[in-house]
């Protein structure tokens, strides 16, 4: 009876020798899930991540660099303290702080770091640097942050902040991860690819204490991490810096170019704000509380902020005037206040009369030759065919359109064509009466501080301009910068017509901003008064200089302060001289735009 | 003169050289589960514990020689002796013994320490095998039962007491031996009817489904055989039964102490809580199954390296090879162990003696038992028990009472030519 048994037993234990292989062979060749868990568990990809570029200005001062910045980390398995006191004198904190930070790192984690002191400086890293030894499961941690040797320009290089739910959607490289720092504005943002670099990784090992075991492989699979690319901007930091101390307390923009480059010297807008405040990790408190003011320090006038160009337009008008033939140096028109109000001057004048003295009239019955051209009987569409001709010619100076600065958000301005008029009074219903507010630059025309001190460099080049841009060298190589910057832009009016402006320009500086005069520094300039329906006109002002040999293209905007002899003027004249002289020899003029009294 | 008792020829070698071959195995897997890469140690190295686990092998080696070289007749006749004096050094355990955990598993001097418990398994095999070999032994009556389950039960409740119940548990391997020497069919068919039934009971919430199951199956054997009354009284009572012991046993399961619940429960559902209870199944399984088919190669695992599976050099030590060798080195692991326990089988039908039969019966039943048990338990089949895997587990007297319990049957197999023919 007992012969089969041992048989039975032979089976059973063969039996079992098959359930464990099966079951092994499950979970070690079917089961691919074990493997990915196993290097969740064991395996630490840490991102290495590379130092942001610098830039620099277009002397090479530095701009922007980046700060390191230490926080002292705190693993609460290892912590431990024997002399409290003493610990508190050391790092320089409270009692309670101690408490808090450990209760809160305690509730994070017992075993992964968190931060017990958050932005230690340089000085005070030094200090606590020899006595972290004698406390274990302290340990310094390395960020760096955005920092800024002097508080300017903060609009033109923008700031960086932490990558958005939206943008790691649209970053379809997956270069990006959650906690990423990315540039957010300015030319932060607009190079963004140039000043990241490359991220490292690095696998390594660790053991279920979370202690580091070493690379994974010997650091087979690990890349280096790339610094970013260092810039060369435009901006010069000197010019930068005194625009920004003349602004102080003021509303508006300043944009000065060069005009044979298209590179911007200078770019403010006032009121302005410390770049090193959106840095850090109070970047999310500042940013809303600068946003909530109602001054808008976030807002960047000089490619935000649109006015209608005023007088200064008088001067595209004679431009396409002469280029068409309709105007003449010669051609004279009275002073006809009856078609629209004007200041006392001689009458009639000529076209450099009509520039010099900024007559309104003469621009009304010259902006009507322009348009009506009687190319059709019907004055309606007579009216129309020639708005349409005339706004293709003044596209090409810029206007209407963003220029493409190298910054996000720029605006376009507006220049109307005849579909707006159309869509106000019905088509076949608008004449030139109606319109004849264009002439003189005011009526349904914006231009921005920017597009206005292109115009400037557009007069200075006679005919031409580079569209104009921040960043002068990508990693020291100027041919490295995009090509639409390297691009000549023609306007269509030759360079003989711009002899008469410059001259008219440069005299009108006698008769509408004496302030302007800098004795041996012949400028050109135009004034101009942007009509603003809430309260005091805004003081406008382009201007170019030397003359002869254009070094820089300014537009000035001061928000309600009037005449544009006055604020814009005198500020436009002292960046000039500050730019090419390098010194202010009119302290009187630079005390009358610090006090800001433009109003009288 | 009288013939030397070292019969080298009829030693059986195929059995020696699984052994090395086991043990050797297993010393290279010891040295991987405490390998560090950062410390540079050598396997000799005798401050970790490859180290100190070739001092035992050296030792295994010694106290091979001695039974090798010992007359055979040694142990049948100190048999009862031996067994006398290991339920002495249980006894005394508890109160001498050096106490760890809540457990006093380990008894001597100084840094000597064994523990008792491993080596009363060769101890009761000796005793078994003594008292069952008389030709009048019959399992099939009660008071052999009696006689057979009280050599056995003594030493189970003396380990209880310390307390060790994955050690208790292995003695539930002589049933084994017992099945062999011929324990009626009945016990185990109803022993594996009532595990099957606690499984199900543990396994499926809703007791409704197993009170279907029963009756169907009660009225399946009762129209499968003839109807007597006393047949279906008997099968409805024995299902009536079951029915109210799959009630109860949720009840009883809660009455355990709460780690022995927590380990039964994982096995039914590993994710329950996998940083607690569940931490040592699911690592073990995670490092297990990270090895895929081939491995990932000598001191390349990491789960093991770096502490994530506890105990990984003693009770876990399959999951250093799970991981770094994989499916093909589990394999070669599993069918070793197969072939050693089928060799056994043969060894032990050909013994001229019942004693030198049972005994080796009852080597083939702790040995299966914990390698069952202790690979079961690393792949998640078996609740987490505390017991070796012979032969590789780290540990002197794990060692030690695995290879004493092995070469006793080697040396008794290499004098049958000796003994007389008793076998009935």
């Amino acid at each position: 009876m007992n012969d089969q048994r041992p048989v039975v037993i032979l089976i059973f234990i063969f039996l079992i020798g098959a359930v464990l292989l099966t079951k092994l062979f499950m979970i070690q060749v079917v089961d691919d899930s074990f493997m990915k868990k196993a290097e969740r568990n064991a395996i630490q990809r840490v991102v290495d991540h590379p130092y942001r570029g610098l830039i620099y200005d277009r002397n090479g001062k530095l701009l922007v660099y980046n700060n390191p910045i230490f926080d002292l980390m705190v693993v609460p398995k290892e912590f431990q303290v024997k002399d409290t006191t003493r610990f508190l004198e050391l790092f320089g904190i409270t009692k309670e702080h101690l408490i808090e930070s450990y209760n809160a790192a305690r509730k994070y984690s017992w075993v992964k770091p968190s931060p017990m002191i958050k932005q230690i400086s340089t000085t005070d890293f030094a200090k606590i640097q020899d006595f972290l030894i004698d406390y274990p499961g302290l340990f310094i941690m390395t960020r760096s942050v955005r920092s800024y040797p002097e508080p300017i320009a903060a609009h033109a290089l923008g700031y960086i902040g932490e990558i958005s739910a939206g943008q790691l959607e649209r970053d379809t490289l997956k270069y990006y991860s959650q906690g990423d720092y990315v540039g957010l504005s300015g030319i932060e943002r607009y190079y963004e690819k140039e000043l990241r670099g490359v991220k490292g990784v690095k696998y390594k090992m660790v053991n279920v204490r979370g202690i580091d075991k070493g690379p994974f492989k010997d650091g087979e699979y690990d890349t280096a991490s790339v610094a970013g690319i260092n810039l060369t901007s435009t901006i010069d930091r000197e010019l930068q810096l005194y625009g920004e101390m003349l602004m102080q307390g003021k509303t508006g923009s300043v944009v000065a170019i060069e005009p044979k480059t298209g590179e911007i010297l200078a770019m403010i807008s006032a009121p302005f704000y410390d770049p090193n405040q959106l840095t850090g990790s109070d970047f999310g408190k500042t940013y809303t509380r600068l946003n909530r003011l109602e001054t808008k320090p976030l807002f960047n006038r000089p490619i935000m902020a649109m006015y209608p160009p005023g007088s200064i337009f008088k001067i595209v008008q004679s431009l396409i005037g002469l280029q068409d033939g309709i105007l003449v140096p010669e051609t004279t028109f009275a002073c006809n206040r009856s078609l629209v109000a004007c200041h006392n001057h001689p009458s009639p004048v000529n076209l450099f009369g009509a520039i010099r003295n900024s007559c309104n009239p003469y621009y009304h019955q010259a902006f009507r030759k322009i348009i009506n051209r009687e190319v059709s009987s019907n004055t309606f569409k007579d009216t129309e065919i020639g708005l349409n001709d005339w706004r293709d010619k003044v596209l090409k100076f810029g206007l209407g359109s963003a220029l493409g600065v190298d910054i996000v958000g720029e605006k376009g301005g507006d220049i109307p064509s005849s579909k707006l008029y159309n869509r106000i009074y019905g088509e076949g219903r608008w004449k030139y009466s109606t319109i004849y507010s264009l002439s003189i630059g005011q009526g349904e025309m914006l231009v921005t501080p920017l597009q206005m001190a292109n115009l400037a460099a557009i007069f200075a080049n006679k005919g031409y301009y580079y569209t104009p841009h921040l960043i002068k060298a990508v990693d020291g190589d100027p041919s490295k910068i995009p090509a639409q910057y390297r691009y000549k832009n023609e306007v269509g009016v030759d360079a003989r017509h711009f002899d008469l402006i410059q001259d008219a320009m440069a005299e009108a500086l006698y008769g509408t901003a004496n302030r302007a005069v800098i004795k041996d520094l012949v400028i050109a300039g135009k004034t101009g008064t942007a009509q603003n329906p809430h309260g005091e006109d805004h003081s406008v002002f382009v201007a170019f200089a030397p003359k002869d040999d254009p070094k820089i293209a300014i537009a000035v905007y001061v928000e309600n302060a009037g005449w544009g002899g006055r604020a814009a003027a005198s500020t436009a004249s002292l960046m000039i001289e500050k730019y090419i002289k390098g010194e202010i020899s009119r302290p009187a003029l630079q005390e009358y735009v610090l006090a800001g009294n433009f109003i009288y | 003169m009288r013939e030397s008792d070292i019969h080298i020829n009829r030693v059986d070698w195929v059995t020696v050289l699984l052994y090395f071959a086991l043990v050797m195995i297993g010393w290279f897997n010891i040295y991987a589960a405490v390998y560090d890469g950062q410390a540079e140690k050598s396997i000799f190295d005798f401050s970790i514990n490859s180290g100190m686990q070739l001092v035992w092998i050296f030792t295994a080696i010694v106290l091979i020689t001695v039974i090798m070289v010992a007359d055979h007749r040694l142990f049948e006749n100190l048999s009862i002796i031996i067994y006398l004096i290991f339920i002495g050094i249980l006894i005394v355990t508890p109160f001498f013994g050096k106490e760890v955990n809540g457990q006093t598993l380990s008894i001597g001097f100084g840094s000597f320490r064994i523990q008792p418990g491993e080596f009363a398994k060769f101890a009761t095999a000796l005793a078994l095998a003594k008292i069952m070999e008389r030709p009048t032994f019959d399992l099939s009556k009660t008071k052999n039962q009696m006689v057979a389950f009280g050599v056995l039960l003594l030493p189970v409740l003396l380990i209880l007491l310390q307390p060790d119940t994955g050690t208790a548990m292995v003695y539930f391997s002589f049933l084994i031996m017992f099945y062999r020497e011929g324990l009626p069919q009945r016990y185990y068919i109803l022993g594996l009817g009532f595990i099957a039934l606690s499984l199900l009971s543990l396994g499926i919430k809703e007791n409704i489904y197993i009170v279907f199951g029963i009756t169907a199956l009660v009225i399946f054997l009762i129209l499968l055989g003839k109807k007597s009354w006393q047949r279906i009284v008997a099968f409805s009572l024995i299902g009536l039964g079951a029915i109210a012991y799959s009630y109860s046993i949720d009840f009883v399961v809660s009455k355990l102490p709460e780690h022995q619940q927590n380990r039964i429960m994982v096995l039914f559902n590993p994710d329950l809580d996998p940083l607690g209870v569940g931490w040592n199944v699911t690592q073990s399984k995670i490092a297990i199954g990270s090895g895929g088919l081939w491995g990932k190669g000598y001191l390349q695992g990491t789960q093991t390296k770096f502490d994530f599976v506890p105990e990984q050099h003693t009770d876990f030590i399959f999951c250093t090879l799970g991981e770094e060798f994989g499916w093909i080195g589990s394999l070669v692991v599993i069918l070793l162990f197969l072939a050693l326990l089928y060799r056994l089988v043969v060894m032990a039908e050909r013994q001229k003696t019942r004693f030198s039969r049972i005994y080796g019966y009852s080597v083939i039943s702790i040995l299966l038992f914990h390698f069952m048990i202790n690979i079961a338990m690393t792949i998640g089949l078996f609740p987490v028990v505390g017991i070796p895997l012979p032969f590789f587990s780290y540990g002197g007297s794990s060692l030690w009472s695995f290879t004493v319990l092995l070469f006793i049957f080697i040396k008794l197999d290499s004098s049958r030519a000796q003994q007389l023919g008793r076998i009935n």
